[in-house]
């Protein structure tokens, strides 16, 4: 009981739960001093019974605060306003209206949800791609090291012997999918505006070709062409062109100046504005800080 | 009454499920990992809630293409927008974009919390965090 | 042309006003705030740390004089305005507004990030691996840039985003100090705000769903008539609270505070003082505009949830305070001592109108209190030798006099001695929790003494051990000794801005009140 109410009075205040750590503390300095006699062991004993008390106390609290806040939530759901329905204050504002009936005519896009998160919603958009610009430094920040030159030479000694240089059928199977992949991308990454699609999930799919390159063809090949520096030159160089180019939309905006029609003919491919050359650079973007998750996490370096 | 509400409403009620479990899990679990796979989640759970508030029964998904609507299509590329795409043909946009955002942000964090995860087990040979943040306690009062 | 492309949204620019008439070149300046933070924080990645460092403060003063001249515009004109971020004005497209409170924030906000960088200066450059500390840099540009946004934002999405940036970046320069037990700070950090990010998405989601709205002011209306008919009231409940909660969590209201102790306690002193002066700030300042702006006064004062945040105030304001008088950790009862202080802006807030420009001014007070006493806290330790411990810190402030200046006017002004800004708050917080109902008052008034108390019985202590004459004659210097000159001067200005706002705060008060007039 004393040890529940330990464990909610430290999971209230946040603190860890210490019931477990004293205990195996006082263990180990009657360990180190004499031998323990019989009174001490059969408390010990208790008190590591207690420990296992407080384990599945917290579990149960856990259980309790699930149910506690789900039975919360699932009853405002039940007066929220029905699945599907057409009349629902989200479904029948004037915006989703101007979005599908001006979409075109306003952005270029004949995907409405491009031309919405892109053109309409670029500010949020453009907050998005920072998110993952800082998410791929931090990730450099914690595991990027570079190594000196032992560690080098024994990386490539432990390449020449652990990669897979006889696998023919990853190699084959690579040479085959990564072009394919690669195009896959490229069309997804090219017909955002135009279909399903667009940078975000085209950037994706880049990264796993680049991805599978490097597995199936080791870090020196894929080096060659796509090394730390280039990362680093393309995402900045992505993202500063988004920057740019929206400061002149927000800009020309605010300030109701005229700017020319870049819309072009919707449906065709070079249209709808800034969409596609966007697209283009956050692609490009999120390529590359997919390849670098997958190679810091793997080794440590890009 | 209640029930028949949330039998209608189940995409919300199956996500609000997974939302406690997830953050349930984000806070309480003492494995880092799981932790992390709790947060996921919670985001997914969130992003079934959005989505599934944005549709609309019976309409499409918010993509003009010649297949679904030849007429507004043909006109749209030939540069006569008379008629325009009605509303009453597609579902809510908006949630979609939410949603789109919300997946680059968690993506995101769980490489982040990855990554530190990586570094905390290097240093402290754990992934319990109340482990991790008692063995710490202990190095300070050493000191 | 693409402007006739604006015929349909004319009727949104709603004729008659000129809240869309941009005609001042001034009126630009929030916009290019936020751009050009942004850029700087792109661009630092491609620089050695010397350069982004420079980059870096360039940025920061550039920023501080575009903000001061947007303030000025803004008194002059004596409304507010609107920006648009795009093409297309709100609800369609984004748009930030500007107003006095916004713009007073924006300036206050970039001196205090300067001033914090400067005083912590030395402690980046040897606290963070030389090859790391470019990025330190490039956190704080976006960080920078995520604080501005939240300020000037009118968009509950674009809001969003840039809590999740500002969460990011906050637990990216905990992380940058170089050992062990900031990764677990971090850790712990993260998980909370992961835990306050996704109450407050699930937050907008149900708003979204019942109001059908993004922007804040559209979003009002139709929460009014929702109000009136007393439809959806349980789902409005529900998104006041899981909102308060979300931000509590994120601005370490008392009971979600465990992270901050950790995170403000072990990270470099500049880190500290930015996380505590500015960051848990932007949260309080959302939250003000959630309730002025997203769900009006009438539908926040009729839904409890203040006499919630009332109650936690004092909670956090007298357990802080008690935490810190136990703490034998010079920073982490300087952490302590923030919880304390949040507190006192969440009775302030709870207070209800009576008390926002109270806890508008606590916002600005501590902004500029907290970062000199953990700047000054870092420059104790290098005395000592990199310790926080008060046993090796007596006598640290004669070996340092600036810091001891500066660690002793921080302390007065918490204790709250008549001069110093923490006063004015204090007396402020008491007129205005008189004004309101019978047993509000006294348990305000209890609370203010009780924590005033506390306060002194903490940081008198404290000044005494690092006053403490010692016989040792001999000082540890730790990095060379040369004198830390960017630290001098950002001593100096804090120790002047605390006067200024002690001395002058009639002129702030006035500011805050009309800026929350236009809010």
């Amino acid at each position: 009981m004393i040890s529940l109410i330990d464990t909610l009075k430290s999971f209230v205040d946040g603190a860890p739960v210490k019931k477990e750590d004293d205990t195996k503390l006082t263990i180990k300095k009657v360990s180190k001093h004499h031998e323990t006699s019989f009174t001490e062991r059969v408390t010990s004993m208790i008190e590591k019974g207690e420990s296992k008390t407080a384990r599945s106390a917290y579990t149960v609290v856990a259980v309790i605060m699930a149910v506690i806040i789900i039975a919360c939530l699932i009853y405002t759901v039940s007066f929220l306003p029905h699945f599907g329905g057409a009349d629902n204050p989200a479904n029948s504002s004037e915006v989703v209206k101007a979005y599908i009936e001006n979409g075109i005519h306003d952005t270029g896009a004949t995907n409405f949800v491009a031309g919405m998160i892109l053109n309409y919603r670029a500010f949020d958009t453009l907050g998005e791609s920072s998110v993952l610009f800082i998410a791929a430094t931090t990730v450099i920040i914690l595991l990027f090291r570079h190594k000196t030159k032992e560690e080098e030479k024994i990386a490539t000694v432990e390449e020449e012997v652990y990669e897979d240089k006889h696998d023919v059928i990853l190699r084959h199977g690579a040479l085959i999918l990564v072009p394919v992949t690669l195009m896959f991308g490229v069309y997804v990454l090219f017909n955002g505006h135009l279909s399903p699609g667009g940078g975000f999930s085209g950037g994706t799919i880049l990264g796993a070709a680049l991805i599978l390159y490097n597995l199936a063809f080791g870090d020196k090949s894929t080096q060659k062409f796509f090394n730390y520096n280039i990362n680093k030159v393309v995402k900045i160089s992505a993202l500063t062109f988004y920057a740019l180019s929206q400061s002149y939309m927000f800009f020309t905006g605010a300030n109701r100046l005229p700017i020319p029609d870049i819309n072009g003919v919707a449906g065709s491919l070079i249209s709808s504005g800034f969409i596609l050359p966007l697209n283009i650079g956050v692609g490009f973007e999120v390529a590359c800080t997919m390849f670098g998750f997958y190679s810091l996490f793997d080794r440590e370096e890009i | 009454m209640f029930v028949k509400e949330l039998v209608i409403n189940f995409y919300e009620t199956a996500a609000i499920i997974v939302f406690g479990i997830g953050f349930v899990t984000l806070l309480l679990n003492r494995n880092i990992i799981k932790k992390i796979i709790g947060f996921n989640f919670m985001d997914t759970a969130i992003y079934l809630f959005l989505a599934s508030k944005g549709y609309i029964a019976g309409r499409i998904a918010p993509i003009l293409a010649e297949g679904t609507d030849p007429t507004v299509y043909q006109k749209a590329v030939n540069g006569v927008l008379t008629n325009v795409p009605t509303v009453e043909k597609y579902i809510n946009p908006i949630p979609a974009g939410l949603v789109l955002t919300g997946i680059v942000v968690s993506v995101s964090f769980t490489a982040f919390f990855l990554a530190l995860a990586v570094r905390l087990y290097r240093e402290y040979h754990t992934l319990d965090l109340h482990e991790i943040i008692s063995i710490m306690n202990k190095e300070e009062n050493k000191e | 042309m693409l402007l006739d492309a604006l015929s349909f949204y004319n009727q949104y620019f709603e004729p008659g006003t000129t809240h869309y008439v941009i005609q001042n070149i001034v009126q630009n300046f929030p916009f290019i705030t936020i751009i050009l933070s942004l850029l700087s924080g792109i661009f630092t990645a491609a620089l050695k740390p010397k350069a982004a460092m420079r980059l870096c403060f360039f940025n920061l003063v550039v920023c501080f004089c575009l903000s001061l001249a947007t303030l000025l515009f803004c008194i002059q004109n004596g409304d507010y305005y609107i920006y648009i971020m795009g093409r297309f004005p709100a609800p369609f497209g984004n748009e930030i507004r500007v107003g006095v409170l916004e713009t007073l924030m924006a300036t206050a906000f970039s001196l205090v990030m300067l001033l914090s960088l400067m005083g912590g200066l030395k402690h980046i450059f040897h606290d963070v691996l030389p090859e790391k500390q470019e990025y330190y840099f490039l956190m704080m540009d976006l960080l920078f840039t995520s604080l501005i946004a939240l300020i000037y934002t009118n968009d509950l999405f674009t809001a969003y985003v840039f809590v999740e940036i500002n969460t990011l970046t906050a637990c990216a320069i905990v992380m940058l100090k170089h050992s062990k037990e900031t990764l677990v700070a971090t850790a712990r950090y993260l998980m909370m705000s992961l835990l306050g990010s996704g109450l407050i998405m699930i937050g907008i989601s149900i708003l979204y769903d019942i109001s059908g709205h993004l922007l804040m002011e559209d979003i009002r209306k139709s929460v009014g008539v929702l109000f009136a008919t007393g439809q959806y009231q349980l789902p409005l409940e529900v998104v006041i609270c899981v909102f308060a909660i979300g931000l509590g969590i994120k601005s370490a209201l008392y009971p979600f505070h465990s992270w901050l102790p950790d995170a403000h306690g072990t990270s470099t002193s500049g880190s500290s003082a930015v996380l505590s002066g500015l960051v848990l700030k932007a949260y309080i300042i959302l939250l003000i505009k959630l309730i002025f702006r997203v769900f009006g006064t009438d539908v926040i004062f009729s839904s409890r949830v203040l006499n919630i945040l009332f109650v936690l105030g004092i909670l956090a304001m007298t357990i802080g305070s008690i935490k810190a008088i136990n703490s034998r950790d010079l920073k982490r009862m300087i952490a302590y001592s923030s919880v304390a202080q949040i507190g006192y802006i969440y009775l302030g807030i709870g207070l209800g109108p009576a008390g926002m420009a109270a806890a508008c001014f606590q916002i600005l007070v501590h902004a500029y209190t907290k970062p000199m006493l953990f700047n000054t806290a870092g420059a104790f330790m290098d005395t000592a030798g990199g310790s926080r411990k008060f046993k090796d810190l007596s006598g640290a402030a004669r070996k340092n006099m600036w810091a001891g200046i500066g660690f002793a006017v921080g302390a007065f002004s918490m204790i709250g001695i008549p001069l110093f800004a923490g006063f004015v708050v204090k007396y402020n917080l008491a007129t205005a929790a008189l004004s309101t109902s019978k047993e509000r008052a006294v348990l305000a008034l209890v609370a203010l003494v009780i924590s005033t108390v506390l306060n002194a019985i903490y940081y008198i202590p404290a000044l005494m051990v690092l006053f403490k004459k010692t016989d040792e004659t001999k000082t540890i210097v730790l990095h060379g000794k040369k004198k830390d000159m960017p630290f001098i001067i950002s001593n100096g200005v804090f120790i002047v801005c605390n006067f200024v706002l002690g001395i002058m705060s009639p002129v702030f008060i006035d500011l805050i009140e009309k800026g929350l007039k236009m809010f």
